[in-house]
């Protein structure tokens, strides 16, 4: 299955058909939730205090519901109509503007205490047009946000990159515009639960906030040196020692999948007649 | 479009526009709702407002109410003036109409109270 930016340009991949999704499909409402939910987590807003926030990339309102749940008022941008009439059906409190990313933020500066942005932001990697040209708009779209945004703002995009270039260009860029920051990763290590977000600060940068699914350093040190030993064997290793059942266990835990907690019983010694 | 948006917004996206600030309104239609007061995020957002600019175009539209020309000092603990702005930039939105960039002329259309601030090719 080929990547949606690669089929058609967002305005019409997001047509009616695409768009009754995001009211029908429950799991893909579900992710969608959960990711604006990490999204305004990393956003690091002042607890209690009701903002103004910019969603880029609104869509159908559902990570503006998110941001409405939490008593902030918001203003979204989206390219297309289908996507932007899917929200109003849905009767979403912010206010809604027909826009291209790549063409700008079209705001006073310092008027936003944060900004999100919800599987949007490959979408500006393509050249949809001849006239297009990705690294410019990219630029234009990440320094206009930056004006955008308060000193003490930050801008928190969750996205898909294609390749590891990709994610890099996009960094690049916004780096070039004057922000700090990095991506976070949450889950490294599975294929299905890893996800992409670009944490960009407007001030000095404070250390990036912890991604989900890390373990400390330490543990992984003292696995390593069991999983080189157990490489050397030939095919499985005939044991399955304890030191193997914590790892696998470790490992299950990195890609998100429940795990029964460690104790004394992990991968005890049985008696013959187990 | 609430008002509030609209005292953010500019069209400084396009070419040759240096401040594009603020847009002129016209309004076919406009819609009135009650929406829940906040006098927190009120009192927070009246610093990032152009008070003028809010005048102006709450009175191009008719619904400048009993907002004062002036903002006045020490508005925080003002309960009845923090209803006045709330009701002014939240609760009047233009649903048709458009936008005017004050340097180009440039019309932006609003529909279903959307504004489209999609740029041409040759705009950018």
């Amino acid at each position: 299955m080929s990547r949606p930016e690669h089929r058609a340009p967002p305005e019409l991949f997001y047509n009616e058909e695409e768009a009754g999704k995001y009211t029908s499909n429950s799991r893909m409402i579900d992710i969608q939730v959960q990711m604006s939910e990490r999204a305004v987590e990393l956003l690091a807003l002042p607890q209690d205090e009701p903002c103004l926030l910019l969603d880029l990339g609104c869509g159908s309102g559902l990570s503006g519901s998110v941001l409405e749940d939490q008593g902030h008022t918001w203003i979204g941008m989206d390219i297309s109509q289908a996507m932007l009439n899917v929200a109003l059906e849905r009767e979403v409190e912010g206010d809604l503007l027909l826009s291209d990313l790549g063409q700008g933020v079209p705001f006073r500066a310092g008027t936003f205490d944060g900004a999100i942005s919800v599987s949007a932001l490959q979408w500006l990697c393509n050249a949809d047009k001849k006239s297009h040209n990705p690294i410019k708009r990219l630029y234009k779209f990440f320094s206009m946000l930056f004006a955008s945004l308060t000193r003490t703002a930050r801008a928190v995009l969750q996205f898909y990159p294609e390749n590891s270039e990709q994610a890099e260009l996009i960094t690049a860029q916004a780096m070039k515009a004057g922000f700090f920051g990095g991506m976070v990763v949450d889950y490294p290590n599975s294929t299905r639960a890893k996800k992409f977000f670009l944490v960009l600060m407007t001030g000095t940068c404070i250390q990036l906030p912890q991604a989900l699914g890390e373990e400390s350093e330490r543990t992984s040190v003292i696995y390593t040196h069991r999983r080189e030993q157990l490489k050397k064997m030939r095919g499985k290793p005939l044991k399955k020692s304890r030191d193997w059942i914590l790892e696998k266990k470790e490992r299950r835990r990195k890609q998100g999948k429940e795990t029964k907690p460690d104790s004394k019983y992990t991968g005890r010694k049985r008696s013959g007649r187990f | 479009m609430k008002l509030l948006t609209h005292n953010m917004l500019t069209s400084k996206c396009m070419k040759g526009v240096t401040v594009g600030y603020p847009l002129g309104i016209v309004a076919k239609d406009i819609k009135v709702s009650e929406t829940e007061f906040n006098s927190e995020f009120v009192s927070r957002i009246i610093p990032k407002l152009d008070w003028n600019a809010l005048w102006k175009a709450a009175d191009s539209i008719g619904h400048s109410g009993d907002l004062p020309q002036q903002l006045m000092e020490d508005y925080e603990n003002n309960e009845e003036f923090l209803k006045k702005v709330h009701h002014v930039l939240l609760e009047v939105e233009i649903i048709n109409g458009e936008l005017v960039c004050p340097e180009s002329g440039r019309k932006f259309p609003i529909s279903q109270g959307i504004p489209n601030m999609l740029l041409n090719e040759d705009e950018l």
